[in-house]
């Protein structure tokens, strides 16, 4: 092992069936250190963590932790917390009915019985020494999630964790209960304790972590000390693409004739209750624009908050000028709003439902209660779709569920287009479908806004956004940070305004 | 629902296996076994006699009319349980509860403050609206609780299961008010010159009126859709929380319709003992016809082809001199044999083990 290091993995692998999660990824995490793992959905980080905590058993590689002298065999979490392994997840996962020092130590006393008093003084002792402000007999649910998530760790630090994971830990925390779960950071960090720190948040990061490594598509991208790296750098190793090659892939060259009326759809100061900073937002006629930052930076926030789908809590909406209300989604829907949500499974599709019924959910909603649409013409219009989208499906009637990802992508994509929408919201259309069904939605998209509807777009993948949108938003950590159009939209560019930071 | 078979060639085979893994299936076959136990043991089982009754007048008698009669009740309760399922994959179980309380609130608007009064009060219409609006707003309490304050089906309806036949006893004082009009018995039995009894015409009726909703609203769509997926249902504009609570208060109309007959077969009202234990025979029905008791996709007809099949059971059960103590311990055996037949799994395996079979030869 490596001097000071606290933990070290080496080549490790992961496979699942069709899928190599994990190829030969190395991890050093060294004492009093704060370490965050870097990288897109999918990149291996979860997978990382869950072998390391025994939730998932490696295919290949070693793990050796200090004071070990061989590599140990991880195979369970509780084998990963007698070795010294703590985690705390980002859904607090103790019980909220019990005290706050039941809960720290809860399944660790030895024998029968408890010890209350032992256990209160034991536990106002170790809230005091970590600065945390509970009282050991306060009930946890009664405390800010802050702090519940500050418990956790203290029982993580009671259990002498030498190694500690913060698994995306401030996604629901405010600014204020963020400075203090890093001032606690720091402190353990003083302690000796290496934390391993996975988050979305770029900011975070740059302010308390002291290294960082990078994972893309299950492979180690890269281990770096934190001054060594600029957001720019780290953004583009996590894309994987180098800076270099970020010449304007744009090709279209003809500048769309903007139409320069009155927007379609403008929103100001909108904000709502899923956490999202108030923000300005316009779409006009046969336009296409998208939200752009990475995973959770408040993509899908913004649209759903402009959908109605989250409660609003500030700001207006006007369509064509006219102020409009949209307190639900159905409000939205009715103005002619569409919306394919980011979570195909759980909030577009409707699994048991055949294919048909699906199609026609959101026209027949709009409708009304007492007039179904006729089985007839539901078929008519599940035909229409399946042939005009090329859906591969057994017939109308299979249930959705039975569909590949793409085929009910494009059902859900149907069923906007049958309420001929006047602006269509797009989110994460192409996530997880083949390449052939990516580019014909996005080809669909430049056909709908050349028959002159509105159409946002958002992707994770900052290609498609490019072939497809004419202006971008660019979110970090669920602001708005900037808007490019022309000669802006480029790689480079997006990739220094999602880092942003002064690089 | 069926779909009709294209006259292609198909071997009986295949159209078996398909009928299988029809919903429907499994009430058919659950009720073609019941009647081929009874055509062997007795074949007298399915004689239908025309008599006359007390007052002369001809009525029907024989098993299978006692099974279409006694199960008239069920049959309507089953309507809108198989709802309530779907949309919120939890079942009410105060429906017997509730029952008492609306045949409660009839006899008290029919008799006044009487005990047995020789005249009606008030018209039966009159009775049988306040009983219909009781039982809504009982309903309307129970899906409040499960749609608004989120509350899991069982438990929240388990407050009603409890008190209700204390409020039907206290509506009345703890009296069992009378009701003297011959009139007002038609419901339970007979109409005079009509030898069918008159359940099963409001039955009928219920079922019809149950169609029509079904076809002439989107009520089934979005039962199911809120019942799957509520999510997706609530982003395709659906209210999910009011479509749940839309069905409870469809059962409690069901409710209502099942108390009038109940208190009209006997004229008057036993608060402990009527519609007891009607909600588990309820529940059955909607699992008898395939439909998940944890909600989404349902298919009305199985469910009140469930309800028949249960009455039919009870009826042989009755019909081999089972003690009425017995009587539930029997069915509990039949009923556990008919679910675990129909739980996917088995039947997984049962298609496995056929197709296994026929592979040999």
């Amino acid at each position: 092992m490596q001097e000071g290091a606290v933990l070290e993995m080496r080549g490790i692998c992961k496979y699942f069936p069709g899928v190599k999660a994990l190829q030969h990824v190395d991890f050093t995490l060294r004492e009093g250190e704060i370490h965050a793992l870097m990288g897109e959905n999918g990149a291996g980080k979860s997978t990382l963590i869950k072998v390391l905590t025994g939730v998932y058993e490696k295919d290949g590689g070693e793990i050796y932790i200090k004071g070990h002298q061989k590599a140990v065999t991880i195979k369970s979490p509780q084998d990963a917390q007698n070795v010294g392994i703590s985690t705390v997840y980002q859904e607090i996962t103790l019980c909220p009915n019990l005290t706050v020092a039941e809960n720290m130590y809860i399944g660790r006393t030895k024998g029968s019985f408890a010890n209350w008093k032992q256990m209160n003084e034991g536990a106002a002792e170790l809230l005091r020494a970590l600065g945390i402000p509970a009282s050991p007999t306060q009930q946890l649910g009664s405390c800010s999630i802050a702090v519940q998530q500050m418990v956790a760790i203290a029982r993580a630090v009671d259990m002498d964790c030498k190694v500690l994971i913060l698994d995306e830990p401030t996604s629901s925390l405010d600014e204020q209960e963020v400075a203090k779960l890093f001032t606690l950071m720091k402190d353990l960090r003083m302690k000796g304790v290496g934390i391993i720190f996975v988050t979305h948040f770029l900011d975070q990061v740059y302010e308390v972590c002291d290294r960082i490594t990078v994972l893309r598509d299950g492979q180690l991208e890269g281990e770096y000390p934190i001054a060594q790296l600029p957001r720019v750098q780290l953004v583009s190793k996590m894309l994987g693409k180098e800076l270099d090659d970020m010449a304007s892939i744009r090709n279209d060259g003809e500048d769309k004739k903007m139409d320069t009326g009155t927007p379609v759809l403008e929103a100001k100061q909108l904000s709502s209750a899923a956490g999202i900073k108030p923000f300005d937002f316009s779409i006009r006629k046969g336009e296409v624009n998208g939200f752009t930052g990475l995973l959770g930076s408040g993509r899908s926030e913004c649209v759903r908050a402009i959908f109605g789908a989250d409660r609003k809590t500030s700001g207006t909406v006007s369509m064509d000028g006219k102020q409009v209300k949209i307190n639900k989604p159905l409000d939205a829907m009715k103005l002619g709003i569409g919306y394919l949500p980011e979570d195909r499974k759980r909030d577009g599709i409707v699994g048991d439902l055949s294919v048909r019924d699906n199609i026609i959910l959101a026209l027949q909603v709009m409708k009304g209660f007492f007039k179904p649409i006729s089985r007839a013409q539901a078929e008519a219009f599940a035909d229409e779709y399946i042939k005009l989208l090329e859906i591969k499906t057994a017939s109308s009637e299979t249930p959705i569920k039975q569909l590949s990802g793409g085929n009910q992508q494009k059902v859900i994509l149907a069923r906007w287009l049958l309420t001929n929408p006047r602006y269509l919201i797009l989110d994460e259309p192409t996530r997880g479908i083949d390449v052939g069904t990516k580019v014909e939605i996005q080809k669909l998209v430049l056909k709908l806004a050349s028959e002159g509807k509105s159409v946002t777009f958002i992707s994770s993948e900052i290609d498609e956004m490019l072939r497809t949108c004419s202006r971008l938003v660019v979110m970090r950590d669920r602001k708005v940070v900037g808007e490019l159009t022309g000669e802006d939209l480029n790689q480079t560019k997006i990739m220094s305004t999602i880092a942003g930071g002064g690089n | 629902m069926t779909k009709l078979e294209t006259p292609t060639k198909k071997t009986l085979g295949t159209r078996m296996k398909e009928l299988v893994r029809q919903q429907i299936f499994i009430p058919i076959a659950a009720l073609l076994i019941l009647v081929v136990f009874n055509l062997i043991v007795d074949p007298s089982f399915f004689a239908i006699t025309l008599g006359q009754n007390n007052n002369g007048d001809p009525v029907l008698s024989g098993y299978l009319i006692t099974i279409l009669n006694n199960a008239s009740e069920l049959v309507i309760l089953a309507i809108g349980m198989t709802l309530v399922t779907s949309a919120s994959g939890g079942q009410d179980i105060s429906v017997g509860a509730t029952i008492a309380i609306a045949g409660s609130v009839m006899l008290r608007v029919l008799c006044g403050d009487q005990v047995r009064p020789e005249t009606m009060q008030a018209p039966i219409i009159v009775a049988f609206l306040a009983g219909c609006v009781v039982a809504m707003l009982f309903g309307a309490f129970n899906g409040t609780l499960v749609a608004y304050f989120k509350i899991q089906p069982m438990v929240a309806t388990l407050i009603m299961f409890t008190a209700g036949r204390s409020i039907a006893a206290w509506i009345n004082n703890n009296t069992l008010p009378i009701v003297n009009d011959p009139v007002f018995a038609y419901f339970g039995n007979f109409i005079p010159g009509i030898p069918i009894p008159t359940p099963v015409f409001i039955a009928i009726a219920c079922m019809i009126v149950i169609a029509l909703v079904l076809k002439f609203t989107t009520l089934g769509l979005y039962t199911q859709s809120v019942g799957i997926n509520s999510h997706s249902s609530r982003l395709n504009g659906i209210d999910p929380a009011f479509v749940k609570f839309l069905t409870y208060v469809i059962l409690g109309l069901c409710v209502a319709v099942a108390a009038l007959i109940k208190v009209s077969r006997i004229s008057t009202i036993n608060y402990s003992v009527i519609a007891k234990d009607i909600e588990m025979d309820a529940i059955l029905a909607v699992a008898l016809g395939g439909n998940a008791l944890s909600g989404g996709k349902f298919n009305m007809a199985a469910s009140i082809l469930g309800a028949y099949v249960i009455q039919f059971l009870t009826t042989t059960l009755y019909k081999f001199n089972v003690a009425s103590d017995a009587l539930p311990a029997y069915k509990a055996v039949v009923v556990i044999i008919l679910v675990v037949m129909s739980a996917p799994v088995v039947r997984e395996k049962l298609s496995k083990l056929w197709k296994a079979r026929k592979e040999a030869k």
